[in-house]
Parts: structure tokens; sequence; C-alpha cells
């Protein structure tokens, strides 16, 4: 094992050049050091230009998404011990713009998350008043979509979908899982409000199964699932509306 | 604030592997229609008496017919194989509490291709 | 909602991926490997018997939709597949000529069907 390891940044200064470019930096090399650890190296001993964003170091902020020698990965849950072999490139996450270095524009991933309205929905004459007490659920209700509920919105997905990166207008994995999350909770009642965007061309219809998201997931939420079963109930919902066109879904 | 948008090139399915396999898995489509046509052609010859039949058998044995078919059977192959294996993407069953298992779901897939295959076999060779 | 059209082209492409799934390996092994080999016995007694099967109108009926569905899926498989690669600006054109190559492999069907 060397005593240092050479990892190559990204580096993006719009205000001093338009072009992007790699920068070389060798850092120690430890055992249990991941990319964040170098990362931070980097910015406090060597180069405080660097930019990036992190927060809380084990994997649940869903801040540190970046490719790490091609791949979507969180930074800090990514060991330096991984890489044996040669430098180790680390560049933003694939498919959004890049504001600066490691930073990217993440508008557009909460543009689609409002979208989808991620909160539970009921009908008016459905709501109970505080006094009366909570939404009740089994917990083979809550199994039906808890799942879903994991993700940290770090958009590993959507730098693992070339769907994604080929056409900025598809709403994504992690957006259908987040749509799904709710669709599924027995307490929701808005599925119908969810499907305009869901349903649409931009929507699921844009998935062609590549499956990459489900598998770059570090939470294991699986949205390439979310997405196929979201695909058979929209189906269902299709051919419901020509059989019975005046009745209402969900 | 200018961003920085890097290129997306038409030969992005060769820069990973998963995406390459994932194109190929694809293609394997044009294998399934070759075969379409190819099942019509078997089934206007095999009817129309036993010369056309006997001739028909002849281009099965044919150089042609024999590449085609060699190619194929691994395309067809790896559609019927990655298919089987997404099944259970498609379907989350849930029993009580407890979510099928992905395996389970998967191996009741290919038991059915098995006894299927097995009824194919002896429909048409009689076995 | 009955938004997008997609769901009875996503269904199609489904139930025809399934059927060549299960059926076309074992047909392509039985017309690639056990008859040009000689490997299934007396031929002459295979074409009464296979005569005899492809005549029987129900059994066309599952011919049709054997044949006719993994066209369809196909048409839409290639049809993503050609977009991804580049084609988006044409896409209209693709879809067309692809869900027409599957409806007029579906009209060959029909008619090979009954012609015999």
């Amino acid at each position: 094992m060397s005593e240092t390891t050479e990892i190559e940044i990204f580096r993006y200064l719009p205000d001093k050049d338009n072009e992007p470019f790699f920068k070389s930096y060798e850092v120690p090399y430890r055992e249990d050091w991941v990319v964040l650890d170098a990362i931070n190296y980097i910015k406090d001993e060597i180069d405080g230009t660097i930019s990036y964003r992190w927060s809380c170091r084990m994997g649940v902020c869903g801040s540190c998404g970046m490719m790490v020698n091609g791949e979507p990965k969180l930074a800090c849950s990514t060991f330096l011990k991984e890489y044996t072999l040669g430098k180790i490139r680390v560049e933003p996450l694939q498919g959004f713009p890049v504001e600066r270095d490691l930073i990217i524009d993440i508008n557009d991933f909460m543009e689609k998350l409002k979208a989808v309205k991620p909160y539970i929905l009921r009908k008016e004459k459905d709501e109970k008043p505080i006094e009366e007490g909570e939404y009740l659920q089994s917990p083979a209700e809550l199994a039906r979509y808890k799942q879903y509920t994991l993700c940290i919105n770090c958009m590993l997905c959507y730098a693992a979908c070339p769907v994604y990166s080929l056409n900025s207008e598809f709403i994504g994995p992690a957006a259908i899982a987040l749509a799904q999350r709710y669709n599924l909770d027995s307490r929701d009642q808005g599925r119908n409000h969810r499907q305009e965007m869901i349903a649409s061309h931009e929507g699921i219809w844009e998935c062609t199964f590549v499956g990459e998201c489900s598998v770059v997931c570090p939470k294991d939420v699986d949205p390439a699932a979310a997405i196929q079963r979201a695909k058979v109930s929209s189906t269902i919902d299709w051919f419901m509306k020509i059989i019975m066109p005046l009745s209402k879904t969900k | 604030m200018t961003t920085y948008r890097k290129p997306v090139s038409n030969t992005w399915w060769l820069e990973r592997k998963q995406y390459f396999f994932f194109v190929i898995r694809e293609l394997t489509s044009i294998f399934v229609a070759g075969y379409c046509l190819f099942l019509l052609f078997i089934i206007s010859e095999i009817s129309d008496g036993q010369e056309k039949y006997t001739l028909l058998i002849l281009s099965l044995k044919s150089p042609i017919s024999l590449v085609l078919h060699f190619i194929s059977l691994p395309f067809i192959l790896y559609h019927t194989i990655t298919w089987f294996n997404l099944t259970p993407k498609i379907m989350k069953l849930q029993i009580g509490e407890e979510i099928i298992s992905e395996k389970l779901i998967v191996g009741l897939v290919y038991i059915s291709w098995g006894i299927l295959s097995l009824i194919i076999f002896w429909l048409i060779l009689g076995v | 909602m009955a938004k997008s059209n997609e769901p009875i082209l996503w269904l199609l492409f489904s139930v025809g991926g399934m059927i060549s799934a299960m059926l076309f390996p074992p047909l392509i092994i039985i017309t690639g490997i056990i008859v040009p080999f000689g490997l299934e016995g007396e031929t002459t007694y295979l074409f009464e018997k296979i005569h005899f099967l492809v005549k029987n109108p129900f059994v066309k009926l599952l011919l049709f939709f054997v044949i006719a569905l993994p066209f369809f899926h196909w048409a839409h498989r290639f049809r993503f597949t050609l977009v991804d690669i580049g084609l988006k600006p044409i896409s209209f054109l693709i879809s067309t000529l692809c869900y027409g190559g599957a409806v007029a492999g579906s009209l060959l069907t029909l008619y090979t069907l009954l012609r015999i």
C-alpha cells in the first residue's frame, strides 16, 4: 500500500474561465478514509478554492453525491481502499448543470419533487379534525410503501439514468418513487392529482427500465420497481377509463 | 452565472459496461421480430403439402438457416433471462406484512418456462 | 388517465415480451437444432401431426397472438432504442415506422394463417 494516493478532481471556475479542467492532488492514503475525507484534506491542506457539498458524512443527508471513477457515489460512503489501482477521478454528478467545481444545479430536481406533491393529500370530506386523533395504519399497510420512504434525495439515481442525461424533461427515478410513496400510503387519497405528472410522456413512459437507478441507490429504495409498478397501475387506469368513462378513479 | 453542461454523445452507451449490455438487451427485439417472420414462413410452407414440407425441412438444414439460428439463439436467450429476472420488479406481491421474495417469483417464472417448453416439445415433436 | 396512449403500447410490448421470452427459445431449438439434425425421429409422421395442428382454428388463434404480439414488443423496444441513440428529432417518424411495421406484421400474420 502506498503512502499517498492521487485524486483527480473536476474543476470549474466560471468567474475565471469558461472551460472546465482537471486538477490532481496527492493525499495521504488511510485505510479508513472515504473520498469525502480526501476532499476535505485537499480543501484544508492543499487547495482551499475547491467547492463541494457535504453534511452528515454518514450517508443519510444525500448532499455529497459525486461521480467517482465514472460511477455515481456518495463521497462519504466510498472508501479509498476500493480504488487500489491508479488514481481516483472525482466529477460532479452526471446529468446536471455544473455551477462550480463539484456543485451541481439541483433546481430541476427540486421543481420535480414539488410537482409530484410529496405529502398526504386527502379529500376535504374525509379530513378528520385533530381532536379525533391520527389516521391509523396497520403494519401491512405500512409495508406497501415503506421502502420508498427511505429516499434521501441524493440524486445518484438521476446520475445513473441515461434517459435523464439524454432528456432532462424526464421526471426521473426519485420523483416517481416519492410519488409512489404517497400513492401507496393508505392514508393518502391524492393519486389522481399526481397522475398528471407521473402518467405523462415525461413521466413513467420515458423510462426504458435500464435499472441502473436501483443499482446505485445507497438506500435500496428500488426506484426502478416503483416506476414499473406505476406503469402497471397507470395501464389499469387507462383501461378502466375506457370501460367506465364516467366513474371516478381514486 | 454560466453553468457547464457536459455534452452527451450518441455513443453514451459504449462508455459504461452496464449501458452497453442494456442496449444489447434492447436490440434482442430485432431477433424476436426476425424469428416471427421466420415462423410465418414455416407456417405457410408447412401446410401446402408433403412436397413443400420436405423442401422446408431441407431449407432448415441449409447453412444459412443454421447460422441464423445459432446467432439468434443466444440473443433470444438473453432476452428471456433478462426478462425473467426483471419480472419481480413489475409486480411486488404482498401477503399480510410479508413481501414475497423476488427470488421466489423468479423461480416460479423459470419453472413455468420449463413446463411450457416441455409442452411445446411434446406438442410438436410428440415425445 | 387516458392522457397518454403509451399504456396500450406498453401492454402490447409486455405481453409480446413475455410470449417471446417463454416460447421462442424452445421453438428455436426445434427449428434450429432438433429438426435440422434429425433428432426428432420419423419426419413423415411429424408432417401429418403439424399439418393437422396448424389447420385447427383454435391453434390458428393462438398462433396469431404468439406471432403478432412479439412484433409489437419489437416495435416499442426498437423505437425507444433508436430515439436514445440520437434519433430523437425524428421520433414521430420512428414511432410511425415501428408501430406501422408491427401492424403490417400482424396483418401478414393474419393473412398467412387465414390462407392455410
